[in-house]
């Protein structure tokens, strides 16, 4: 469809991750390897209660039962060497200058680290209108807007400031919607998590704004275990952004995050994502392994969640956020767009399991796979017994550009209960020639082009995004794709 | 030892005495025999915990204390059994419990056109043949195919030589004979069709007793340049017999496939029908069609790997549940590296009829060229409320609105099937089969 030696497709193949910069702070940091004095030694330095170094530790020692057994997930089409768990440091700190007493004193090469990357935390930035939680390695750093959403009763600060503000919400949900046994990555997340973000709507509180956590990964041979927890209470809303960069090395760094999201009656999150992890350059060397665990779980009735992801980092990723469906009524969705360039690999999906009255759910997947990029969809649908007049409808798209990537669709659909109606749809294929050659014809570039019908294929998802992030994610896709042209 | 290992300690035990029954043989078809048995004892029977099996559950066929069938070729069921298309419409012949007889025409008779005959004759006349056409079985993916090469014996092949065209199809019919106690036959199909033959093909797989009973069945197809075969495939055991058929197809350029697989009965119905398509200008043509009622499951698996270039395939499995049942379709297209202008299609419906009804679809597309239309869409869902609606307003009570509806939905599979005649036979099959499904 075009000249793969066009002068300028070809400088453009060049480009390099805008992120890919490191701040030179003092860390505070342990050395590698983990063992139960490590697990110990991140509960003490964030002063935890007894029962959390309790939970943490058994999530260690199923950790320890689950190398033995060799459990570690590969059933993913994703291919990487095996991973060193002795060889990573499970924490890293900026080291504080002094006890924060406002953003102001926070470290100005954080301040400045963040500015780079486009991020308001700034107070001179509030303008803006996003409650930021900046997460830099293995702390939160700075929390934007707490005090006026404090006059509104919702809790948003770092997981660790959560522990001892309020502990018994944390004690009550923490890891009911992912348990500490759950699966590999998350189980590593349980024992030696460091830091998160979290959030809590009380009852019939719309959340005046976007609240927002910013993932930055600096240091390096570290691995970052964040952990984030959201509450919506009965009737309430929230709106959740999620940011994501880290330095270019060529080392390849893991990044094993836990989600969770708790919808009470009435509630509805909103949860949206760009992934813009360091991916690797175009040889596959370096970049982060992107291995999460996303759930929510729709206790409520009438409770509504939503993930929206855009995925354009990352060498490896391997995530699929997922509702529970519990609540009567409840109503899930998964809206994706997943971008493989060069030697990325990504495996990702959602679990959509039904088990309330009158359940709906909608995935709609897009994938577009570039270079020697691969690209896989995996969903479960699920029906329960139970699950009266459930409804699922899915959408998984892939789009290829270039001979050497590879788009895969493994679907699994299992319906228990025969009221329910569940479609599941997807196809495969390039950028129509008739397409190119019409937006040309009208005058277009073939960048361009290519550009505009990227966007459009993408744009039931796009849509959803919150207007600052869709975009920036537009944006990332025209970066991403930039070169994969040809 | 749980009862999948002790299941099958018991075969790999009969299959020693099987091969010291059988004495001096050539060489050749003993250590093909042999081969399968080591893929077997390696692999033995597969647990839920493998992802190809993990919606089928072998315990109850694990349980069943089998022994070899003992064939009886006098059998008087069997002269009777399977469908009659007449004489003009298809040549009909028998595997009874696997061992080859010809029905009506009992002498082989090449100007006729396609040739059939014993797998066993074979192997004494022309051994080197016979070990050649039995040596691709894919025994170390197929647990079931190893056991099968493990008990090779008889069967039949069926050969379509060089630019035969024949009007009238082959009709085979592969009985499992009746039992005081539950038996396993093995029956073997060889299909080949040589360049710019054409054939059509009927295997019609039943059972005589209403006991426990277990057809292992393999069938190969070889399809050489620009050959056309058309298999249709029948599976109407009895309510407890299991059935677990391996169907492996090589097409070479130009040639085309069509296959239909209509799964109406037994406790257990597996399926595994793998097409390669190995030249290009290559076309295959699935269709399928599964019932299952209170306590069975009907399982499909298919998978198309589209090795080279310009070829098509289309893929369309209906799934019909009624209360109690469980299907399963699980479809796999593999798109090579450089296999571009593939066109490849997927589709599976599935129909819900009843409480406790549960099926499990997992269509997969894998690929990796980029000049190619791929897709594919999965459905379940129950009747039409309109629908039912708009007949009860013409005078037609609910049970007939819904059997007309559920017949409906069949019928895109029927009407494609290769012959009227057969077509036509079928039909009262296929409804009596549908009626007795209907929930409330």
């Amino acid at each position: 469809m075009s000249d793969p030696q066009n002068s300028e497709i070809r400088g453009l193949l060049d480009r390099e991750y805008a992120y890919g910069f490191v701040t030179d702070v003092d860390e505070d940091r342990i050395p590698a390897g983990l063992d139960e004095d490590v697990v110990r030694l991140i509960s003490r330095k964030k002063d935890e209660p007894q029962w959390l170094l309790d939970w943490r530790l058994k999530a260690f020692n199923r950790f320890l039962q689950m190398l033995d057994e060799e459990t570690e997930p590969t059933w993913a089409k994703v291919d990487y060497p095996a991973i060193d768990y002795q060889a990573i440091s499970y924490y890293s700190a900026p080291k504080p200058k002094a006890e924060l007493e406002s953003l102001g004193e926070v470290d100005p090469e954080l301040l400045r680290t963040y500015e780079k990357l486009g991020i308001p935390i700034s107070e001179q930035k509030r303008l803006s209108g996003v409650a930021v939680d900046a997460v830099f390695d293995s702390v939160s750093v700075a929390t934007t807007y707490k005090e006026e959403l404090e006059k509104q009763g919702i809790i948003f600060c770092s997981f660790s400031e959560a522990v001892q503000r309020c502990p018994e919400i944390i004690q009550k949900y923490l890891g009911s919607v992912v348990p500490y046994s759950d699966n590999f990555f998350a189980t590593l997340n349980s024992a030696v998590f460091s830091d998160g973000s979290f959030a809590y709507i009380p009852k019939g509180v719309r959340c005046p704004m976007e609240l927002s956590t910013y993932f930055r990964i600096n240091a390096a041979g570290t691995g970052q275990f964040e952990r984030t927890l959201l509450i919506a209470d009965e009737g309430s809303y929230v709106s959740y952004l999620e940011g994501c960069t880290a330095p270019m090395r060529d080392e390849n760094q893991l990044h094993a995050a836990v989600v969770e999201l708790v919808a009470l009656d009435d509630a509805e999150i909103k949860y949206s994502t760009v992934q813009n992890w360091y991916p690797g350059d175009k040889d596959g060397v370096g970049g982060i392994y992107n291995f999460v665990t996303k759930r929510g779980a729709c206790r409520g009735r009438r409770s509504k969640i939503s993930w929206t992801q855009v995925e354009t980092g990352s060498a490896i990723t391997w995530k699929y956020p997922s509702c529970i469906l519990q609540g009567d009524d409840s109503v899930g969705a998964f809206y994706s767009v997943a971008m493989t360039n060069h030697r990325q690999q990504a495996d990702t999906g959602t679990k959509m399991l039904h088990i309330g009255k009158n359940t709906r759910s909608t995935i709609v997947s897009k994938g577009i796979s570039a270079g020697h990029g691969e690209q896989s969809y995996r969903g479960l649908v699920r029906i329960g017994r139970g699950a009266e007049n459930a409804r699922n409808h899915s959408q998984c798209d892939s789009l290829l550009l270039g001979d050497r990537a590879g788009a895969h669709t493994f679907p699994y659909l299992e319906t228990l209960n025969p009221s329910a109606i569940v479609e599941h749809e997807a196809t495969t294929s390039k950028i129509g020639e008739d397409q190119l050659f019409y937006c040309m014809q009208r005058g277009l570039s073939e960048e361009d082009a290519v550009s505009l019908i990227v966007n459009g294929f993408c744009k039931e998802v796009l849509r959803e995004l919150p207007m600052e992030f869709a975009v920036e994610a537009q944006n990332l896709l025209g970066l991403s794709l930039e070169g994969s042209v040809g | 030892m749980n009862a999948l290992a002790i299941a099958r300690d018991r075969h790999l035990a009969d299959y020693e005495g099987f091969a010291a029954r059988l004495g001096k043989e050539p060489a050749l078809v003993a250590a093909i025999r042999q081969q399968g048995a080591r893929a077997f004892r390696r692999q033995g029977l597969p647990s839920r915990k493998l992802e190809n099996w993990r919606y089928t559950n072998l315990g109850p066929l694990a349980k069943l204390q089998l022994g070899p069938a003992s064939p009886n070729l006098q059998s008087p069921a069997t002269a009777s059994a399977g469908l009659s298309l007449g004489d003009s419409v298809a040549r009909r012949f028998t595997l009874h419990d696997g061992r080859f007889a010809a029905d009506r025409e009992t002498d082989v008779t090449q100007d006729e056109g396609v040739e059939v005959q014993g797998l066993a004759r074979l192997r004494r006349t022309a051994p080197e043949q016979a070990a050649r056409l039995l040596s691709n079985t894919p025994i170390d993916e197929h647990p079931f195919a190893a056991l099968n090469t493990a008990f090779l014996d008889d069967g039949a092949l069926v050969r379509a030589p060089r630019g035969i065209f024949d009007e009238r199809a082959i009709q085979l019919v592969v009985a499992a004979g009746a039992y005081p106690d539950p038996r396993v036959s093995h029956p073997r199909v060889l299909v080949v069709a040589e360049p710019m033959s054409h054939l059509t093909l009927i295997l019609d797989f039943l059972n005589e007793g209403d006991g426990p009973g277990f057809t292992n069945a393999v069938t190969e197809l070889h399809l050489a340049e620009d050959a056309v075969v058309q298999l249709v495939i029948l599976q109407r055991e009895r309510a407890q017999h299991f059935h677990i058929g391996g169907v492996f197809v090589h097409q070479e350029r130009g040639s085309r496939f069509s296959c239909h697989t209509l799964s109406l009965g037994g406790a257990l119905v597996r399926n595994d029908l793998s097409v390669q398509l190995a030249g290009e200008g290559a076309v295959s043509r699935l269709r399928g069609l599964f019932v299952a009622r209170e306590g069975t499951v009907a399982d499909n698996h298919t998978r198309v790997d589209h090795a080279v270039p310009h070829c098509e395939s289309h893929e369309l499995y209906k799934g019909i549940i009624g209360e109690g049942g469980r299907g399963v379709f699980h479809g796999h297209v593999i798109v090579q590296p450089d296999a571009q202008q593939t066109l490849a299609e997927q589709h599976n419906l599935n129909l819900l009829l009843g409480e406790k009804a549960e099926i499990d679809s997992r269509p997969q597309l894998e690929i990796n060229a980029d000049d190619v239309r791929c897709s594919h869409g999965s459905t379940i869902g129950q009747l039409d409320a309109e629908a039912l609606f708009y007949l009860q307003s013409r005078a037609i009570d609910e049970s007939g609105a819904r059997e007309i509806l559920t017949r409906a939905f069949a019928e895109e599979i029927l009407a494609e099937l290769p012959i009227p005649e057969l077509r036509t036979s079928l039909e009262p099959v296929v409804a009596a089969e549908l009626a007795g499904l209907q929930g409330n």
